[in-house]
């Protein structure tokens, strides 16, 4: 079993005529994910890597039947594709690996999303893998490995260490999921954490965090009060010096210091989830508990 | 991207806020004529990107020629924070009664703007949300629609601010989201918002009217720019200038256009993605060693920004060695190789050892591509961590 995506998911690619969603295209159906269309406006009726393309997502979604999509979309012009492929009929998953799109354009999207039953998992992110059936974005596919043990990370590297941890120790995935590291993203740790307890095969996942904002503290709140399956945490940052790139606003919103790696990790072990010093101790923690 | 104060006036001013007049000024008697015509007292305010530029001295005012040449001399040039003062804005010193808060920014939590209103202005405003949140009355926007008038009312209102005034800062308030919805502010700010007395004469400019009634007036301005957004703000993009005054070493990332931000150890750390290159900081610190700088990459780095991103550290001379740690997913390893080599062969030789880890997209490739004459090269994150701290220890036995 997985989460979001499997060996069924039909996949449009969103600017795959760009260099970069040509390589990942290619990379994606390499690893047996089942592309069956991209979306570019203009280059309707090219094909790229044998796929499709479309002028519109509307068109990849009536023609092929995709049901989700990958959005590789220069930042300019990034959140119009995401708000046209919330607007196609049929998708369930929204992928948006562009990085620096901008911030109001993103609040503008998170609103939009609140309308509509589509997952969106980014921007600014890794995207979303099951091992052995589907991956959508750019994660090395050869790191990881089947198995049990959910992942989810706000930092598309950091999740490609933690899973090489684990790979390496003979611990499987059942799906890893990169929410990115934006200020405003559509898929978060708790969304992330309830797919995961609902999935019977995941008997544990690992979450990494990192300083900034209160995402991992709620996360806590909601592994201690509603979940079973267990969790180990990982937080990055924990010397990073106070006051570097935490922009005041949070601050002001909150009403209290912005996280620090202390509170996220009090938080976490607050709610019975251990944390690793280390991304190989997070590999040890999670195999004492399988 | 942060505005100067002057520069955040001229464009809050532009859209109809209320500021004082006000002149810049580079020099001490350029600072003196600007009193002289604006008419005194006068404030002179340090322009540079630094907080509570009070306290340390980067504010006086001057209640005559004398007092201003002697607050221009001693600001000008002087050292605030780390930043030398190169210019100052001198201006009108505004006779007040009381003193606001008036802010926008982006919610992230919630997802969406939020304006604030506060009668305890003038002061940190981070201490009152954290001491008194409900000092601060708070509004959240629908981006979709923008900030309804009832919105802005209902924000000062709420934070009780003075009746004779309300309807002037509800109308700034709404301007000032305006502003930071249209040119993509991050944060915008008025702190404080000055209520003035009655009778303010707004002296020095032409026709001096004098204000009947209490009126409102910027005394301090705070715009910064989604830096993400600066492809379409080309106005306010070209108001960055070179950040000369500050660290030389993040000026030059600056020019690079990394994720720069420089410690005090010895160890110098490259990787891309935030989250990797924070969890390489910390391993060096659990190996025993010292972080000397954060570096990020960024994605999809090519061979020339590899190359930068070891110029920029081996330019610190604090950095005993260097850990490389590149996880590639959108990164291609082949391309990290062909900027670590072309970096390194420059060098007769390489002034610090480095240390090199790869993994992930390309991997292979960019491993054969490597000069392994020129460089260490670890297969795992840890033991790249511990020979980087090793080299570290080694340099200074």
């Amino acid at each position: 079993m997985s989460v979001l995506v499997d060996e069924d998911t039909r996949v449009v690619v969103q600017g795959i005529t760009g260099g970069e969603g040509k390589f990942h295209a290619e990379q994606m159906l390499e690893y047996g994910t089942n592309v069956v269309a991209g979306a570019v406006p203009g280059k309707g009726g090219q094909a790229v890597a044998g796929v499709p393309v479309y002028d519109t997502v509307q068109g990849a979604v009536r023609e092929e039947d995709a049901d989700a999509s990958v959005v590789f979309v220069p930042p300019a012009f990034a959140a119009d594709a995401i708000f046209e492929a919330l607007d196609a009929d049929g998708l369930d998953l929204v992928v948006a690996i562009t990085e620096g799109i901008p911030t109001q354009d993103m609040s503008r999207v998170y609103r939009k999303l609140a309308e509509t039953d589509t997952h969106l998992v980014g921007p600014n992110c890794p995207g979303v893998i099951t091992p052995g059936e589907a991956k959508l974005g750019i994660l090395p596919g050869d790191i990881f490995s089947d198995g049990n043990v959910g992942l989810v990370s706000r930092s598309g590297t950091l999740t490609y260490q933690v899973v090489d941890n684990l790979t390496q120790r003979g611990i499987g995935q059942t799906t890893a999921i990169g929410i990115g590291g934006d200020p405003i993203i559509g898929t978060d740790f708790v969304d992330a954490l309830e797919l995961f307890e609902a999935d019977p095969e995941t008997e544990a996942v690992v979450m990494c965090g990192e300083i900034g904002g209160e995402d991992e503290e709620e996360a806590a709140r909601y592994i201690g009060e509603r979940m079973d399956t267990p969790v180990v945490g990982f937080i990055a940052g924990r010397t990073a010096p106070p006051g570097k790139r935490m922009g005041h606003a949070g601050a002001i919103v909150s009403g209290s210091g912005t996280g620090t790696a202390e509170s996220k990790i009090a938080a976490l072990e607050a709610n019975g989830v251990p944390v690793g010093d280390t991304p190989e101790d997070v590999a040890d923690h999670v195999a004492d508990l399988l | 991207m942060r505005l100067h104060e002057y520069q955040a006036k001229e464009v809050f001013a532009d859209a109809g806020i209320p500021t004082p007049d006000a002149q810049l000024a580079e020099t001490v008697e350029a600072a003196v004529d600007a009193a002289e015509s604006i008419g005194y007292p006068v404030a002179i305010k340090a322009q540079v990107h630094v907080g509570g530029r009070g306290k340390a001295g980067g504010i006086k005012l001057a209640e005559s020629e004398s007092e201003a040449r002697a607050a221009a001399e001693s600001i000008l040039g002087m050292d605030l924070k780390g930043y030398r003062v190169s210019r100052v804005l001198v201006e009108e010193a505004v006779d007040f009664v009381d003193e606001l808060y008036v802010g926008v920014t982006m919610d992230r939590g919630e997802g969406r703007p939020v304006a604030m209103v506060s009668t305890r202005g003038g002061v940190n405003i981070e201490e009152v949300a954290h001491e008194d949140p409900d000092a601060i009355a708070r509004e959240h926007v629908d981006p979709a629609f923008g900030m309804h008038p009832f919105q802005a009312r209902k924000a000062v209102y709420e934070a009780g601010v003075d009746r004779d005034v309300a309807g002037d800062v509800a109308s700034i308030l709404q301007t000032l989201y305006q502003l930071w919805d249209e040119r993509d502010g991050s944060d915008a700010e008025i702190n404080p918002l000055m209520i003035t007395s009655a009778e303010r004469d707004a002296a020095g400019s032409a026709g001096d009217d004098v204000r009947a009634e209490r009126g409102v007036i910027a005394a301090d301005a705070v715009f910064n720019v989604d830096d993400d957004a600066l492809f379409r703000q080309p106005e306010l993009a070209a108001m960055e200038e070179a950040a000369s005054e500050g660290d030389a070493l993040e000026a030059k990332a600056d020019e690079y256009g990394f994720d720069y931000v420089r410690l005090s150890g010895n160890v110098g750390i490259i990787g891309n993605g935030a989250g990797l290159v924070m969890t390489t900081l910390d391993l060096v610190d659990h190996y025993g060693g010292s972080p000397a700088n954060f570096l990020d990459v960024g994605g999809g780095a090519k061979a020339q920004r590899i190359a930068n991103a070891l110029d920029m550290v081996f330019s610190d001379e604090n950095v005993d060695s260097v850990v490389f740690n590149i996880f590639g997913g959108i990164t291609r390893g082949d391309e990290v190789a062909n900027g670590i080599n072309q970096a390194l062969e420059q060098f007769d030789e390489i002034p610090k050892e480095v240390v090199v880890r790869l993994a992930g997209t390309n991997a292979e490739e960019g491993m054969a591509i490597l000069n392994e004459d020129l460089v260490t090269v670890e297969d795992t994150l840890e033991d790249a961590v511990k020979r980087a701290v090793e080299y570290a220890q080694e340099v200074n036995a």
